[in-house]
């Protein structure tokens, strides 16, 4: 825990990855507070897998998680928009690959 | 012989059923919204155990009373319930201790009742059984956070465990009803079933720096239908709609 009260409004922030099914990927479902990682576990079952929405949780200190800067957008995404020729469609694929 | 087997079922079913009552209480109150969630799920399994099991109950009775009639139409002495269940809620930490107790009691009667003779209520354990175990892990990760934590939190779960100890003898107490269900492979000699509890308990009271509280002559006799004065408060309040609006459905 990282303040020593442990007062719940001070738990750290957690973000919860739920795996639907076998072979699908983790997504992000949301947040949630806990003291510590069995906790979070523990919270995210009751909170997110109600419903059977999954088979897998991760659960993720939020301050671990390095987010790309809003204000970065321009320089970071913009330059993408025109490259079109980086999608695979300008290539003749194999027949037997044809529908990837 | 099909009256016990019937008082046997009742018996299974009434404590979860009582028990989610209870914990519907903390559904909106709750220290956390995080806890709001686990105990109102909690107690929605509950409610799905009795359900299973008080439907069975009235086949086996055979005088045509379902889940329903059985649930919220008998008076306070035909309720099976163990009086731990009915007491009420206390504080959060007398909350999860309750839930710790119970769900520990449950898990032993549920891996036993797997090989039951009654095929219905055998299903029902192998279904049970898992939720039990989620409902035990929950309750003990919060009974060692809460003994094992600031000086207040131990405090106040050494006071629920004072409390709720004397209740746990009625747990393992065995009457004719219990020896014939056991004698004919349907259900278990409760008294059975205290080394497993005694040593699951054990373990987490040592982790929670919490100390067992000395046993006493009490014995509760909810499960013989004599219940706590709390019992009849409890029962206004989950058969109001029945005894209102008789029949409604929604």
């Amino acid at each position: 825990m990282s303040t020593g009260t442990g007062r719940p409004d001070e738990w750290p922030l957690w973000e919860i990855f739920i795996r639907a099914r076998n072979g699908l990927d983790h997504k992000h479902c949301g947040s949630l507070h806990a003291p510590d990682a069995k906790a979070a576990m523990l919270s995210a079952r009751d909170v997110f897998t109600r419903r059977q929405e999954g088979v897998s949780i991760w659960a993720v200190r939020a301050e671990h998680i390095h987010a790309s800067d809003p204000e970065a957008k321009p320089e970071m995404f913009d330059p993408a928009e025109d490259k079109i020729y980086r999608h695979p469609t300008f290539y003749k694929l194999p027949k037997e690959v044809d529908n990837m | 012989m099909k009256d016990q087997h019937f008082t046997y079922l009742l018996r299974l079913a009434d404590s979860p059923l009582i028990l989610a009552q209870r914990l519907s209480d903390w559904c909106g109150h709750a220290p956390v919204l995080e806890e709001d969630l686990a105990l109102s799920n909690i107690a929605l399994d509950l409610i799905g155990q009795a359900r299973l099991l008080l439907t069975h109950a009235g086949r086996v009775e055979s005088r045509d009373r379902d889940e329903d009639q059985l649930a919220f139409l008998r008076v306070e002495n035909e309720y099976r319930n163990l009086t731990l269940v009915e007491l009420p809620n206390g504080d959060f930490g007398q909350t999860v201790m309750r839930n710790f107790l119970f769900s520990a009691y449950q898990v032993e009667m549920w891996k036993r009742l797997q090989t039951s003779t009654d095929t219905e209520l055998a299903a029902i354990a192998a279904k049970s059984i898992k939720e039990s175990t989620y409902h035990l892990g929950h309750a003990a990760d919060w009974v060692v956070r809460l003994g094992d934590g600031t000086d207040e939190s131990h405090q106040r779960m050494q006071a629920a465990l004072d409390r709720l100890w004397p209740y746990t003898t009625e747990l393992f107490d065995t009457d004719e009803t219990d020896r014939a269900a056991a004698s004919n492979g349907i259900g278990v000699d409760p008294s059975t079933l205290k080394p497993g509890w005694q040593n699951t308990v054990s373990q987490i009271i040592d982790e929670a720096t919490l100390t067992q509280p000395p046993e006493t002559s009490f014995v509760s006799s909810g499960k013989s239908g004599h219940h706590s004065e709390h019992m009849g408060h409890l029962l206004s309040e989950l058969q109001y709609m029945q005894r209102t609006y008789p029949g409604s459905q929604w």
